[in-house]
This record gives C-alpha cells, structure tokens and sequence, in this order.
C-alpha cells in the first residue's frame, strides 16, 4: 500500500510532532547538564552572559552528601511505596467490587472515578483545610465525637496524611484500568472452577490474580512515574515542612528558591535518571503491546 | 457479565458498593455542600450535614474578590488551545504512524512516550531562563506551549491507537468504488476518525485543565489559571472554608461533568494503549 511518495508524505508529516518533541527534550537537558557542571548562583551575579565557572563534578557530589539528600530519597521511597500499596489493594478489591452484578453500577462508577478529575491544588486544599484541619477540620470534629484529642495531621502525622491524599486522588486511576482488566476475564473459566468447588479465595489467587498481573504492572509503572514528581500536592499542603520534601521537591527548592542552580540541576540530572530506570521497564511492555 | 446471581446477593453487592464509592466521593460532596453554607455554618460542631441555611453568598464573594472570571477564562484558553494546538500537529503525525508504518515507527511512539517520563523538575531552570528571555513568563501564549508540549506524546499516542483501529480494506474499497484521494479524506477516513479525535480532545483538556507544575511555577497573575487561584487560597485568612468551598466547585464542576463522558478514553489515554 505505502509507495516511495506516500513514504516521503508521511516523513512531511510527522516531522512538526517530532521536532518539537525533540526540541522540547534536548533543549532544556542539555541546559541542565551544563548547569550541572558550573557554579550558576544568579543571586550572586552569575549568569550565562558572563559566563559560568566549570566545577567539575562538584554539584553532585555536594547534593549527594547534603544533609537534606537522603531523607528526601527516604520520603520519596515512603510516599511512592505507601501510595503505590494503597491503590493497588485496594485498586483491585474495588475493581472486583464494581464489576459483581449489582444495581446503579454506573453511578458508583463515577463516585469512584470522580476523585481522578479533582484539579490537585485543589484536593490537596479541601483535604489539608477542610478534613486535616486539628480545630475545624471534619475528622477532629470526628475525633472530639469520640473523645479523643484531635491529631494536627499535616505536622505530627505529615506523611501519612501526605499518602492518604495522594492516594485517593490515583485510587481511581488504578481501579479504573484493574476494571477494564478485570472484565476481559473469560467469566466461564471462574464459573468452571465455582463447579469444581474451588472456594472464592482459591479462586482469586490462582485465576484473576494472574490475569490481572500485567495491568498491576502497568499500573505500578504509570503510577512510579507520576508520583516521583508530585508538586502541588506537597506545595499546597506542608510546602516541604514536616518531613515531607521529596526529591523533587528538593530539587525545586534548591532551584527556585534558594536559587543555586548548579546544585539543584545535578539533582534535576539524579532525578532523570532514576525516572529513566521505571521508564525503561514500561516502555518494554508498552512495546510488546505494539507488536501485538 | 450474564452470571446470574441470587437477589439477595446483588442486594448486598450494590450495598457495599454504593457505601465505597460515596465515602470515596465523601471528600468532593462536603465540598460542595460546604460551599452553600456560611461560614459560620462551615466549621459548625457538629459538623451539618443537609440541614442548613442554603446560600449562594459565596459564589459572589469568590467573584467580586478574586477576579474569578479571568482565572477561568485562563483556563479555557490554556487548556483549549494547547489540546487545538496538540491535534494540529499530532492529527499528521498519527495518521501517518497509523497508515504508512515503517520500521521506524515503533521506536519513534516509544521516543515519544519517554519525553513524557521526563521529571519536570529535571528541566524546570532551562525552561524559566528560557522563558524569561523570550518575554514569555506569565503569559497565556508561552504557557499553552508548555502545556501543549507535555501532552503531545499522549495526544499522538491516542491518536495513533484509534487510527489503526480503522481498517485498511476500507480505503481500498473505496478507490475502487472510484474515490479520489480528496474523497477518500473527506467522506471515507474523517468520519472514522472523528470519535476518535474527540475522545483525544477531552482528555487532554481535562489534563491541561489539572497541570499543577507549570501552571503554578511560570505564572503569576496574568496568565494564571485556576489552579494557582486555588493555591492563592493556601494561606487561611480568617474564616474562609466555605469561600474555599466555592472557588473549589467552580473550579473542578466543568471537568466533572467532562470526565464522566471520558472514563473509557482514560484507560486508553493513560496506559499508551496497553490495557484496552
């Protein structure tokens, strides 16, 4: 069907996608690398019209041994892990749910999926102020309902609070694909093995587990990638008080408001290359799904 | 789906479902009922529920103060445009991936999709220098760039998985029903192509219309949408949950009713076509 001239078309017409797309990436890398081997502190006077000093690979040894590195890679592991477990269980336990035989199933589709389409600073407001609140929040007033003192969340339990919110902004997303997962399972296999009187948990563990193991895959993938770089969320709520900075929001206060460039762009290079490692692996079964 | 099952049992299913979703919609219903109350009402212990005096005085408020309209209107036209801009140059690029593949094709969707993994942060100073010198901080143009570029690898890639999904044997049908190539575009392949656009287009307005780095790191007040107006409301000024409240609704009610018309596209959208 393609001829040499529809070949050469369809070259014309991919080129704008591909070149901006290129642009767009090497650009600012490229920026960023060379930042990474310079002393770039524009508060101090330095700019690129002067030109900047080359350091070597100081920046990244220094972001490296900053006091403040390896409790932001702990707080990143913790809140990406926790989140991560959160949809997941509870992802699949849902999905599970919703698709049993039931009335107004698609109401309680769009209950479920509704949290996905709340704008972050938002969630993160509504939660922080309106339920994490220790005076007037709802769930002190829950609390004082009971008897017990109210919890200041976002400082005394910061990172909890922090994966809670998170959490259920992205349970919809992980239900919503463990769903569509879920109904592509032949029904007649689970009937055959209800006949053969495998009881419900045998059932779950040897038949829709495994269906279900590439989507928890791409789910935990997807997923790794979005929440290594949640911004707003943390910005809204805490503004990286609390224990709660992550790498990248390290990174973007060294940045933006301490203004040292050359540091935090090493850490913008670390945080590449770590997104790089969970993107390599998604990519693979994303590319298997082309041949397919 | 056609297993069948004692009344009693769906009886019981839709009762447990029904109480999961509402305590996971809980958060956006408080917040909407929240919004018509006063705020004295807003923080009342115990907390009410239904039994209020209903007011609209917030949304009012909102308004006059904050100059809500141009936020929103921010809005419309950065999430508009960058999804317009994003289907002009993606609607070639996945047409032809779709329907002239070459070996190449492969490598360059997978490119594509790793410019999206790139952590914003890693690139967050070249953007701001850059933008700086090209006059483009704070403005509505530079930022619909930004916007349409992050969401160009998941407009193609949609794209691309709606277009090969309509059959080749089509078009060869119709050239031998005599169509020319103009006919072909017009009356053969567009109208296919059209649910799949739309699809595209409402997703990615929805992710425009929620992007919370660049929005919130490239503006200040004129080009800012609504998710740096929210974030204004991060500092707590006197009694102010139910005034929250509002600006809360108004900003997430448009995409609420959008994302109900989207659930299917958002599978598809988000996992590049893995899970279908």
């Amino acid at each position: 069907m393609a001829t040499k001239a529809s070949r050469s078309a369809a070259r014309l017409m991919m080129a704008p996608a591909v070149v901006l797309l290129l642009g767009w990436m090497l650009v600012p890398l490229i920026m960023t690398l060379w930042f990474s081997f310079t002393k770039y502190l524009p508060m101090r006077g330095d700019s690129i019209a002067n030109g900047l000093d080359w350091v070597g690979f100081e920046n990244y040894g220094r972001f490296v041994t900053s006091s403040s590195f390896w409790p932001s890679v702990q707080t990143t592991l913790i809140i990406v892990g926790g989140v991560l477990v959160i949809t997941v269980v509870l992802g699949i336990l849902l999905a599970i749910l919703l698709d049993q035989p039931m009335w107004g199933q698609g109401v309680v589709r769009i209950f479920v999926i509704a949290p996905f389409f709340v704008m972050p600073t938002v969630s993160a407001l509504v939660w922080k102020n309106m339920f994490m609140d220790p005076v007037n929040g709802l769930l002190a007033h829950i609390w004082k309902f009971f008897g017990a003192t109210p919890v200041e969340w976002l400082s005394q339990a910061s990172l909890p609070s922090l994966i809670m919110i998170v959490s259920w902004q992205w349970l919809p997303f992980a239900t919503l694909i463990l769903l569509t997962a879920i109904q592509s399972l032949d029904s007649e296999q689970l009937e055959a093995a209800e006949m053969d009187g495998a009881p419900v948990l045998k059932r779950f563990w040897y038949i829709v587990l495994p269906h279900l193991s590439r989507a928890v895959t791409i789910v935990i993938l997807i997923q790794t990638i979005f929440l290594l770089s949640i911004f707003a969320e943390i910005f809204v709520t805490t503004g990286g008080a609390f224990g709660t900075k992550t790498l990248s929001y390290l990174i973007f206060q060294r940045v933006l408001e301490s203004q040292n460039i050359g540091l935090g762009s090493a850490g913008g290079v670390y945080a590449i290359i770590l997104a790089n490692i969970v993107a390599i692996f998604l990519m693979r079964i994303v590319g298997k799904n082309l041949d397919a | 789906m056609a297993r069948s099952v004692t009344p009693k049992r769906k009886m019981v299913n839709t009762m447990a479902a029904w109480a999961v979703g509402l305590l996971i919609f809980f958060p956006i219903l408080w917040t909407i009922l929240t919004s018509f109350k006063t705020e004295a009402q807003a923080i009342n212990d115990p907390p009410l529920f239904l039994f209020f005096d209903w007011t609209l005085e917030n949304y009012s408020v909102v308004q006059e103060r904050s100059d809500y309209m141009r936020f929103l209107w921010n809005s419309v036209i950065l999430a508009g445009g960058s999804t317009l801009l994003g289907i002009i140059v993606a609607v070639p690029a996945a047409w032809s991936m779709a329907f002239v593949p070459s070996k190449r094709t492969k490598d360059i969707l997978l490119w594509m999709l790793s410019t999206k993994m790139l952590p914003a942060v890693g690139v967050l100073y070249p953007i701001y220098l850059l933008f700086i010198q090209l006059g483009l901080l704070d403005t509505r143009a530079g930022l619909t760039i930004v916007l349409m570029l992050i969401n160009l690898p998941i407009i193609v890639w949609m794209l691309y998985t709606y277009f090969r999904e309509i059959p080749g044997e089509i078009l060869e049908a119709a050239r031998m029903d005599g169509a020319g190539l103009k006919e072909e575009i017009l009356y053969v392949l567009t109208p296919m192509a059209i649910p799949g656009i739309a699809s595209t287009v409402l997703l990615n307005f929805i992710l425009a219309w929620n992007e919370a780095f660049w929005t919130l790191n490239l503006t200040a007040a004129k080009a800012a949408p609504l998710t740096a107006f929210i974030a204004s409301y991060s500092s707590p000024e006197g009694l102010f949950y139910a005034k929250l409240s509002a600006a809360s609704t108004m900003a997430i009610a448009p995409i609420l009713v959008l994302g109900w018309f989207s659930q299917k596209q958002l599978v598809r959208g988000l996992t590049f076509g893995a899970v279908k």
